[in-house]
């Protein structure tokens, strides 16, 4: 990029992430439905891989750190499963409210 | 040299297609126009792309690895495409039933 | 590496989807720019030299998130309400957002340029481990612990899920029971992708001693391949009482809990010798994939309840 100020890409997508973690903490937080924060909430979840993920490729020259991308991808099946968990509560709650409108 | 003012032309071509499928997405009316102008233009893109960096892959194996790809996602792309027009079929049908009982 | 304009482009990209998938009106529309912005994302780590998280990212991000919560719209409806909110709630988030975003921000660019980082240190044991693949020694041997107790957690995230089965959903099968057309292009969509899908799984299992890939990278494809024959209705997800499927689920967390304290008479809990340590990390890969696809896959189903009369 001829002209442009010289930015390392670790901090293009360091910062990418900060923002990322401010949007889905906007979005978990704002009034909305059960789902969009469920949403919400892996989007901050992927905020801060992306901003781990970043600091660990500060020299380029040896690699990624394969210890931050380790703990990424464990990080990812637990958001996961922390993802399924949520949508299973989330589903019996409305069955359980819909019982109680039609008993009312 | 050659193969990379090919290449260059490939992409370029690919990403034509591209950007006229992304239009048509865009500014056509109802789902299966959006439809016809995606999958058509999307998959002669990708086509065009994978055929440029094949040239580049420098080994045949790695070649293989790309076409493998291109492959699988036009094979995907046909299946959500029936599936796609298939419920907005069903759902203008519905639509339709619901005006005329009204 | 410098960034270059793709880079930035790619970010912009990342947080425009987010921004459509947080504030976008309609929850549909919402979940599909959330599944574009996974795949953005494992483009993010490809060009960060992340290859194994991008493997992961894509299929777990984009892929099975996706359909969780596809899944989740289809079945809510319009019953998913918002709870009455105080005045001023959106002025709240949108301060503790921004506020937060900006703290984070200002402490990513204060960083120094040049982090120490493990990867010195890692490369330096990397004989030691086993394998080849630097992720992969640090997920199953300098920090195996991790994913011990990982492969434990999923496990207890499915305890969970089904402990909310309802009363008369219990010992029955997992999921919705879907309705896809005899024959139809979803159904032959189903029996092609296994040929290939089963093949790109299991290498990427065995690829992950060496080069990028392993039992969570390759256990996510095999994932994906089970839960789309069964959106086809081609197999039915077993009952969640199977004696079989239990042993299963268990077998991945009990394989590497005995193979780490097996490590005890080598000198302490969870250390492989070196001589031992290739066909150990490798035992231990693949019947941790086996149990973390099924995992996934009941996780992605969902509770098990009664089949519709």
């Amino acid at each position: 990029m001829g002209g442009d100020p010289i930015i390392a890409s670790w901090l293009v997508y360091g910062c990418c992430g900060a923002v990322l973690v401010g949007l889905g903490l906007f979005g978990f937080m704002r009034p909305t439905t059960t789902l969009r924060r469920v949403l919400a909430f892996n989007i901050v979840g992927s905020g801060i891989f992306l901003l781990f993920g970043a600091t660990g490729y500060r020299v380029p020259s040896t690699g990624a750190d394969p210890v931050p991308q380790a703990l990424i991808i464990t990080g990812i099946v637990v958001a996961l499963a922390a993802t399924a968990l949520a949508v299973a509560l989330m589903l019996a709650l409305a069955r359980v409210s819909a019982g109680r409108d039609e008993d009312a | 040299m050659i193969l990379d003012a090919i290449t260059m032309v490939l992409t370029l071509g690919g990403l034509a297609f591209f950007a006229a499928g992304t239009l048509g997405l865009l500014r056509f009316p109802d789902t299966h126009s959006r439809l016809h102008a995606l999958t058509k233009a999307d998959n002669l893109g990708l086509g065009l792309i994978v055929l440029g960096l094949a040239l580049q892959a420098g080994t045949p194996g790695n070649a293989i690895k790309l076409v493998l790809i291109w492959a699988l996602a036009m094979i995907a792309a046909g299946t959500t495409a029936q599936l796609i027009a298939r419920s907005a079929l069903v759902s203008n049908l519905r639509k339709d039933d619901g005006d005329r009982t009204r | 590496m410098i960034a270059s304009g793709f880079d930035i482009t790619v970010c912009v990209l990342l947080c425009l989807c987010a921004l459509a998938a947080v504030t976008g009106r309609d929850t549909f529309r919402a979940i599909v720019f959330f599944i574009v912005y996974g795949l953005l994302i494992s483009v993010a780590w490809l060009r960060i030299d992340a290859i194994d998280v991008a493997l992961a990212e894509a299929a777990i991000g984009a892929g099975l998130t996706g359909v969780l919560l596809l899944g989740a719209f289809g079945q809510m409806g319009s019953a998913d309400t918002m709870a009455r909110e105080p005045r001023g709630a959106v002025l709240i988030a949108l301060v503790a957002g921004a506020g937060i975003g900006a703290a984070v921000l200002f402490a990513v660019q204060g960083l120094p340029p040049e982090g120490a980082g493990l990867t010195a240190e890692v490369l330096a044991q990397l004989e030691a481990s086993g394998v080849g693949n630097p992720v992969t020694a640090v997920l199953l041997n300098f920090r195996g612990y991790d994913t011990l107790l990982e492969s434990i957690v999923l496990l207890v995230a499915l305890i969970g899920v089904w402990s909310v089965a309802s009363e008369t959903g219990w010992g029955e099968r997992p999921g919705i029971v879907h309705h896809a057309r005899a024959g139809g292009t979803l159904q032959s969509f189903g029996r092609f992708l296994p040929a290939i899908g089963l093949v790109i799984g299991a290498y990427i299992v065995w690829a992950g001693s060496s080069g990028p890939g392993g039992a969570f990278q390759g256990g996510t494809v095999l994932a994906a391949v089970a839960i789309l024959t069964i959106l086809a209705g081609l197999v039915d997800a077993p009952r969640v009482t199977t004696r079989w499927l239990r042993w299963a689920l268990v077998m991945g967390p009990g394989v590497f809990l005995g193979v780490a304290l097996l490590g005890l008479f080598g000198g302490a809990f969870l250390v492989f010798p070196q001589a031992v340590a290739y066909p150990a990390i490798v035992a231990i890969e693949i019947v941790l994939t086996a149990s973390i696809a099924l995992t996934l896959v009941l996780l992605v189903l969902g509770p098990p309840r009664e089949a519709p009369q």
